[in-house]
């Protein structure tokens, strides 16, 4: 089970954060996971959104260059340790991560959402069976 | 040795020397009309046979050369003598993926190193001399032809090439080099590097310096000539009349006198190929006289620039070119390279996912060229990961050195984001401010 996440690439420039996210808020999208990862010249802002479809046909017309990829959301106790615990099980079954980044999660919620990529997310999602909950684009967004 | 390496041509009266460079013209039509297919051809277009051609009153009877003839006629299509006679080929960087590629007699190098030889003498070189060439050696002529013509004079001659600056200034030091040769960006650069080291232009010989390859201004040769103590001569050439030598400077450093006896030079109108009287701002076009192996007639050099006639100051009557004031092409100078527009289109179009949507900027840092490529990004080429993106970057890097023979830094950029005026693109931002 995987959800989908857009990868926006942008140039290390003032306003091109600015000029994005304003287009998503023109068409009314809601972004429910981010990160940023930037080299020198340029970065990539990775987004999880209440309207993935819309979403790309919003900033394609705006003139982004962006791409969808499959992405694993897993669910994990918000407790110290928790993230290691989820980490030993991908390094005991030989997965690396790509990249990484945590929801939005509310206060109250006693667990913690957690976006990532791996070589081979079917490696990931075997390895997390049965240990943790993968969620679906759905449930993600309804959290 | 006096300050002429030949006197008797450097110096001659303009009418002898008309009546020199007639009767070699009308040899060497005669001789490409024998021996090139492809020209003669040309000529055959142009309903002119060599009984047309009875002086240099003639000269513009006949067809032009252009690059684009280079290329359709490589590799041999332009040679002029069996390859059993050639010893030598030289070459540009290379142009839209063909290379321009130049073959030479043992008559043809020793008129060119004679060309050099003026040059050195013309900027007080003689037999007492150390001569540093920190040219490129190689299919470049800028090395070949420097060393050469500092062997003619009799120069001890330091064949270093370009790089390691650093070993150049020891060399310079403990040999006493007292002229160099280089492109003027790399002679500044020596000059930084010799401060840098803690040294001033006292502890070195260095009196004189033979730099061209690329365009540079008054105000560089200033610096130049500040930073090493020396005084800083031009010198022009080309690969397809030879290379270095072809005009060089003299001492009042007012423009470079044409080598004549080997050369013809025309200034023309380049959008009517009509030739423009002396003092007339125009494209350079060049007739080779003496080379045998690749004589090319009326080579359109794309340089705009102004002759000047009249006896100079130094003595010369040789005719004067002015530095080239622009292209008539499209064509960039970068680090000495020539680089085309073009050719940067024709590597993103054989990319299959990249686009072709690119824009070249030239500045330049510290007396060195600068030459970043941009790319806008399209769908197609962006994965969501850092990773790929930078292994792109560097494969359209590399595929960029393997054409242009110079590094670029290549940047990708968001679509759409390259200015474009009237629906085109702004191909080419150039900041160096060279004229």
């Amino acid at each position: 089970m995987t959800v989908k996440q857009l990868s926006i690439f942008a140039e290390n420039r003032p306003g091109r954060l600015s000029a994005i996210t304003k287009l998503l808020a023109d068409n009314g999208i809601n972004i429910r996971a981010m990160s940023v990862a930037d080299t020198k010249d340029f970065g990539i802002l990775r987004l999880i959104v209440n309207d993935a479809d819309k979403a790309v046909a919003a900033l394609k017309a705006g003139g982004c260059a962006v791409t969808v990829a499959n992405v694993l959301a897993i669910q994990i106790p918000d407790v110290p340790g928790g993230l290691a615990a989820a980490m030993q099980v991908l390094y005991d079954n030989n997965v690396s991560v790509e990249y990484m980044y945590s929801a939005f999660v509310s206060e109250k919620s006693a667990e913690a959402y957690l976006i990532l990529r791996a070589d081979s997310n079917e490696k990931a999602e075997e390895a997390f069976d049965g240990k943790y909950k993968l969620l679906s684009q759905e449930e993600l967004l309804n959290k | 040795m006096g300050k002429y390496w030949n006197e008797e041509i450097e110096c001659m009266e303009p009418e002898k020397m008309r009546a020199l460079q007639s009767e070699r013209l009308v040899k060497q039509v005669r001789h490409v009309w024998d021996n090139v297919p492809y020209y003669r051809k040309k000529m055959e277009e142009k309903a002119v046979t060599p009984d047309d051609i009875k002086g240099i009153e003639d000269l513009h009877k006949l067809p032009f050369l252009s690059k684009a003839d280079l290329r359709d006629a490589y590799p041999y299509g332009l040679l002029a003598k069996p390859l059993s006679d050639c010893v030598r080929i030289q070459s540009t960087s290379g142009t839209t993926g063909k290379r321009v590629v130049a073959f030479y007699t043992q008559n043809d190098i020793d008129l060119w190193e004679d060309c050099c030889a003026r040059a050195i003498t013309a900027a007080g070189g003689t037999n007492e001399d150390v001569c540093q060439v920190c040219y490129g050696y190689g299919l470049f002529t800028g090395g070949p032809g420097l060393n050469g013509g500092s062997h003619k004079v009799g120069c001890l001659t330091l064949p270093m090439s370009s790089g390691n600056t650093e070993r150049q200034i020891q060399f310079m030091m403990d040999l006493e080099s007292t002229i160099l040769c280089c492109t003027p960006s790399y002679a500044a650069y020596i000059g930084e590097t010799l401060h840098k080291m803690g040294y001033t232009p006292d502890d070195i010989k260095l009196k004189a310096g033979i730099f061209g390859a690329e365009p540079w201004t008054e105000e560089m040769r200033q610096e130049i000539e500040k930073s090493l103590g020396i005084k800083a001569y031009d010198i022009y050439g080309l690969t397809e009349t030879s290379g270095p030598g072809v005009a060089f400077e003299c001492e009042c450093q007012t423009g470079m006198h044409i080598n004549e006896d080997n050369f013809i030079a025309e200034i023309i109108d380049p959008d009517t190929g009509e030739v423009l009287p002396d003092g007339t701002k125009g494209e350079l076009v060049f007739t080779s006289i003496t080379k045998e192996a690749f004589p090319l007639l009326r080579y359109r050099t794309r340089d705009i620039c102004v002759l000047t006639r009249g006896k100079c100051k130094c003595g010369r009557t040789l005719v004067k070119m002015a530095k080239p004031m622009g292209r008539s092409d499209d064509m960039l100078i970068i680090r000495g390279v020539n680089v085309f527009p073009s050719q940067i289109e024709s590597v993103l179009l054989k990319m299959s996912n990249a686009s072709p949507n690119y824009q070249i900027i030239v500045g330049r840092e510290n007396n060195t060229d600068t030459f970043e490529i941009r790319v806008e990004l399209t769908d197609e080429m962006f994965s969501d990961t850092i990773r790929s993106i930078e292994e792109l970057e560097r494969k359209i890097g590399q595929d960029m050195l393997s054409v242009l023979g110079i590094k670029a830094k290549i940047r990708l950029v968001e679509p759409n984001s390259i200015p474009r005026s009237e629906g085109k693109a702004v191909r080419v931002i150039d900041t160096r401010k060279l004229v």
